[in-house]
């Protein structure tokens, strides 16, 4: 058989995702808003949809039938989680609320145990709020320093800084894999080498990188891996934290309540073994067998074949939008970003350009990203972003362009 | 008027704005922002007998928030604080003439909350007695 053609694979994806069907006043949805959250394929919300309607109840609790289906559906999402980021074993997967919440675990619970006055964690200016301001409120209260890797004009980590910046006195090294606003794709594995050679530990925020790459924590040699699965075809409300196996064992719980004891007496209680520790509570169980549905439709892909299609789609966007008078691209060249591409156009701001877009049917981000600083940096109050996924279209990224020349037209003054 | 009418009235005001630029001596000033897309505006009012005899506004950001304080500032001159203070979200919708979603009304509602944070100020303008 013929293998098909890439423009037939991808109307054959399309029609997996129903929201794409969708028009926005009489122009069809251009949806180029991946990098806040993607849509959702027909197998993500059947799986949920027959969780609901066969299977619910609560998990590793009831002996009843559908406690242990219900159990059994959770735990193979959780297998299939772990095979997709080549965790050595599921006990290293642990179910959040998103990429947020397995921030604030680490922090709460790695870091209360392990950072004190005297000691580092050295982030980068290019993280978002999520990976700032958990440790921005936990150096007030524990007294640690907490440092930033500056990025250059180029939008990259400015290396040449590291060997001052990474020192004995750094405890955490927390990074985010691709920025959510620059698209750049750091440099994790270089990154994880030097902290490692000054024992400090290193968090990856594999939000904007899980979703659109093969990530391998075993290759990079990450101590702790954190991402959503709305960003992944996935459900919102689940997310995943990754970590080392040793330092999950060694870390004291985060919450505490049901799920996570081994015993608990008038006295004292004893934890769970790994991942339960970490999950207390009722889990969010039919968006973890979703989480798992999608990491099924992503590796049915290929992860490579997603990660090229994007780069060719963001190739693409990156040279259409160069041609745009007056309008200036955020971050490194194609071949250095993953896919997205952050811009202003002239004077006109982020949302006026959004709202002329959205007329047009094509969706995409305006505001810091929840990156602020990284704005200040650029001397930026906003920027828009379009980012893609694997079921866009050239065509779309045409009329994003034809849409943004529409909006200069508007706004000339 | 149009849809298209009302949107081209807003270019106009945004490219254009009226009463835009601080007094020297106001009688009450109020500054805030939106934070969702980093929208600013000031507001200074001047108050006589009662009734707001000038008022003017500064700031940067979208055209909606931009437009609807120059628009606002335009009409309320004449106005008295109590008139001002019974402004709500739907006066703004209609001074815009146009539909909003609730992100974007944030941005319609920015020149009104500064307003009557203005006017609050003006209440209580550190104890002290305003020029009749």
């Amino acid at each position: 058989m013929i293998e098909p053609g890439v423009a037939t694979r991808v109307d054959d994806i399309r029609a997996d995702f129903p929201a794409l069907a969708r028009q926005i006043g009489d122009q069809p949805l251009a949806y180029l808003d991946n990098g806040a959250t993607s849509q959702k394929p027909l197998a993500v919300i059947a799986a949920m949809d027959a969780y609901y309607r066969a299977h619910n109840a609560n998990v590793h609790r009831g002996a009843h039938t559908l406690s242990e289906e219900a159990t059994t559906l959770y735990e193979n999402a959780r297998l299939r989680i772990a095979r997709f980021i080549n965790a050595p074993s599921d006990k290293q997967v642990i179910f959040t609320r998103g990429t947020t919440e397995g921030i604030n675990l680490v922090a709460y619970a790695w870091g209360h145990a392990n950072l004190g006055p005297g000691d580092e964690v050295l982030i980068t200016e290019m993280e978002h709020h999520s990976n700032i301001v958990p440790w921005q409120i936990l150096r007030d209260r524990l007294g640690f320093t907490l440092r930033y890797i500056p990025v250059t004009d180029a939008g990259k980590l400015d290396l040449a800084q590291l060997p001052h910046l990474l020192t004995e006195r750094t405890k955490l090294l927390s990074v985010i894999h691709v920025s959510n606003v620059l698209g750049t794709v750091n440099p994790i594995a270089e990154l994880v080498d030097a902290a490692h050679a000054v024992g400090a530990k290193v968090l990856v925020d594999g939000a904007q990188s899980v979703p659109h790459m093969p990530v391998d924590v075993q290759a990079l040699d990450v101590d702790f891996l954190v991402f959503s699965g709305h960003k992944m075809v996935g459900p919102t409300g689940i997310g995943v934290l990754y970590g080392r196996r040793e330092i999950l064992e060694s870390m004291p719980p985060f919450l505490g309540g049901g799920d996570m004891i081994k015993s608990v007496s008038m006295a004292a209680s004893t934890w769970a073994d790994l991942p339960y520790k970490f999950e207390a509570g009722t889990p969010a169980i039919a968006e973890a067998v979703g989480l798992g549905a999608a990491v099924d439709y992503l590796s049915e892909l290929g992860m490579e074949w997603v990660h090229a299609r994007e780069q060719e789609l963001v190739t693409y966007a990156y040279e259409q939008l160069s041609d745009v008078e007056g309008l200036h691209i955020l971050g490194p060249g194609p071949d250095e970003r993953s896919g997205l591409v952050s811009f202003t156009l002239g004077d006109i701001h982020a949302h006026d350009l959004s709202a002329v877009l959205d007329h047009d049917g094509v969706a995409i981000r305006a505001g810091h990203h929840c990156a602020q600083p990284l704005h200040d940096r650029f001397g930026i109050p906003a920027s828009a972003r379009a980012s893609v996924y694997f079921y866009n279209t050239l065509d779309e990224i045409d009329r994003l362009k034809a849409s943004l020349e529409k909006a200069q037209r508007i706004f000339a003054f | 008027m149009t849809d298209l009418d009302q949107r081209e009235l807003i270019i106009d005001h945004y490219k254009h704005p009226r009463r835009k630029g601080l007094l020297a001596t106001p009688d009450a000033r109020h500054q805030d922002r939106n934070p969702f897309c980093g929208d600013e505006v000031t507001v200074d009012l001047v108050v006589r007998d009662g009734i707001v005899t000038d008022a003017r506004f500064d700031g940067r950001g979208c055209s909606i928030s931009q437009a609807a304080a120059s628009m606002l500032m335009e009409e309320i001159v004449g106005s008295t604080p109590a008139q001002l203070a019974a402004l709500d979200d739907d006066h703004m919708l209609a001074l815009l003439g146009i539909e909003l979603g609730p992100v974007r009304m944030k941005c319609a509602r920015l020149p009104l909350t500064v307003l009557q944070g203005a006017l609050d100020n003006l209440h209580h303008s550190n104890g002290k007695e305003l020029e009749p």
